[in-house]
């Protein structure tokens, strides 16, 4: 295990103490920062390894979303709710993927958006199921106070989280990082080689979309309300992309740090700025690219592990 | 091992176009097991097509591919490397960032069965020995020379311990003293028995080192032999070599 990684499962434990001095809005933006951190880890296997620019991430966020919702309200439980989720998440998103991922660059990623807007359109018309543009109620899970409820869900979420990390730190480290990772410097040679690189970014598009399938569903029992366009919000899809390139493309550590930082700036701009909290935002953002373009990662990390071993880190 | 001389590639009227360009038409041809092929021809004569058309790169669009007995016409390329194709590439394609040994470990580990990322690097690191490449082995691909970076792609093609490989252009872009430095691997490899087809543009290198010499002109095959008949064929001097190499060899005898 890298020093990067067991820094990244380090600081995902610090934030499992936050409920431990936190009222119910410290709670509220810890679960956001870990479904942030699920969107990022996630949209980092196929953007980052694989070198993917998948705008999916909305489109699976909302299908995990109405899986659970549509699963709750039929009285399967929670937890088999998002298991069904994850599971529907994986199988659809590796057999998209296995389509999706012949293009390449731009045309892949206008391909991916459009399955947002496919996914929306097929929630707004189902009515029979998913209650159409009225939006789905979901049934309470704990529901005893506030705080508890609060507490329940950033568990929940941060538990998500963790196991994320763990299958992001263990895809880095095997031979399907290695591949995804040959995959994004050279296809045509990767093939050469003898990599079945179709199967290769199928697997990690699958991946990719389990988690945040799972997350999409722990926020709709969260949120206990539904409608298609909060949840196939493109920003979900935009936003990962933006954490990751803050955080370090390609790095878990990095990514992580890249979305708890961009939940931060989010969300000091919206309290400070209500009128023009997007602009100012957008403007960090580019002052942020600009001025560290290989993202948080290259600041510190990256320093301090040269220092320490007199190699150049390395982004696995 | 089979013996020396069974046949272990086979061409039969492969042709491929690319919509109303007919970058092959009707080659056949076949390869024995250890022998040296030259693949010459003027630019654009279909060369690195050919390649392409058996690899799996560019399917042929009509004709059959038999490798080791089996048809591969319509083979993926990943599958025809773990059979036992591997190829160099013209144009360097390199895994960047990775280092040299990586690269190397890369071609191992996906082309063989059961190999795990550290026996992949394992077995890396002979080949990189082997290309004289070991002091570079933690360098990234991108920071080598073009002289390295060919020879890293002939480690790579190397480590998929291949049955049958096909150098495109090796030499090209590299001074006489690295030319010669890669004639020399070449002679290594073909001493060890693998079967070789090489494109090269360098006569001299071509006739060092082939048993025999196949001409392609316009996608089509228009001569196939013995090196010392194929320089003086009427219509590859035509083609390709030009009157005054044929002199100059002529006077020379």
């Amino acid at each position: 295990m890298t020093r990067t990684n067991v820094a990244l499962l380090v600081l995902i434990a610090c934030v499992a103490a936050l409920p431990l001095f936190g009222d119910a809005y410290a709670l509220r933006l810890g679960t956001m920062a870990c479904m942030y951190a699920i969107f990022a880890l996630s949209w980092n296997i196929v953007g980052g390894f694989a070198g993917y620019p998948s705008f999916a991430t909305a489109a699976f966020f909302g299908l995990g979303a109405y899986t659970t919702g549509i699963l709750m309200n039929k009285g399967v439980p929670l937890t088999l709710s998002l298991l069904g989720s994850l599971i529907l998440c994986l199988l659809l998103a590796a057999a998209l993927g296995a389509v999706l991922l012949r293009l390449r660059g731009h045309y892949f990623a206008i391909a991916s958006l459009s399955l947002v807007e496919v996914f929306r359109e097929l929630v707004n018309n189902a009515t029979d199921l998913t209650g159409g543009g009225m939006g789905l109620n979901i049934p309470l899970v704990s529901g005893s106070s506030v705080l508890s409820d609060a507490t329940f869900f950033f568990y929940a979420m941060w538990g998500l989280l963790l196991l994320t990390a763990l299958v992001v730190i263990a895809v880095s480290v095997s031979k399907l990082g290695f591949g995804l990772n040959c995959i994004r410097q050279n296809e045509t040679a990767s093939n050469m080689v003898g990599l079945n690189s179709t199967l290769y970014k199928a697997i990690a598009f699958g991946l990719s979309a389990c988690f945040v399938g799972a997350a999409g569903g722990l926020y709709a029992a969260w949120v206990h309300y539904i409608d298609p366009s909060d949840v196939f919000d493109i920003l979900y899809s935009v936003k990962p992309i933006v954490m990751a390139l803050m955080g370090g493309l390609g790095s878990p550590l990095g990514v992580v740090c890249g979305a708890f930082v961009y939940l931060g700036l989010e969300e000091v701009v919206w309290r400070n700025y209500i009128q023009i909290h997007s602009g100012v935002l957008g403007v960090l953002i580019i002052l942020l690219l600009l001025f560290l373009p290989h993202g948080l990662i290259s600041l510190h990390v990256g320093k301090i592990w040269r220092g320490l071993t007199g190699r150049k880190a390395k982004h696995v | 091992m089979s013996k020396p001389g069974h046949e272990i590639l086979h061409l039969s009227n492969v042709s491929r176009h690319f919509s109303g360009l007919k970058a092959l038409s009707d080659v056949s041809l076949s390869v024995n097991k250890g022998e040296v092929v030259g693949l010459i021809g003027p630019n654009g004569a279909g060369k690195t097509t050919l390649v392409n058309t058996i690899c799996g790169v560019t399917p042929a669009s009509s004709g059959v591919v038999t490798f080791d007995g089996r048809d591969i016409t319509r083979i993926k390329t990943y599958q025809s490397a773990r059979l036992g194709l591997s190829r160099t590439f013209q144009i360097v394609q390199p895994f960047a960032e990775y280092s040299a040994l990586d690269n190397v470990a890369a071609a191992a580990l996906f082309s063989q069965r059961g190999e795990s990322l550290k026996s992949a690097r394992e077995a890396a690191r002979a080949h990189l020995a082997f290309v004289g490449l070991d002091a570079q082995a933690d360098q990234s691909a991108a920071t080598l020379t073009l002289a390295m970076r060919k020879r890293l792609e002939l480690a790579k093609a190397l480590a998929m311990k291949p049955k049958l490989l096909f150098l495109d252009e090796v030499n090209a872009g590299l001074n006489s003293a690295e030319v010669e430095r890669a004639t020399k691997l070449i002679h290594q490899l073909a001493a060890d028995g693998i079967t070789i087809v090489m494109i090269e543009h360098l006569m001299k290198v071509v006739l060092n080192v082939c048993t025999r010499i196949a001409v392609l002109h316009n996608g089509r095959l228009i001569a196939d032999g013995a090196p010392r008949d194929i320089i003086k064929d009427p219509a590859v001097v035509d083609a390709y070599l030009g009157q005054q190499y044929a002199q100059r060899n002529a006077a020379r005898g």
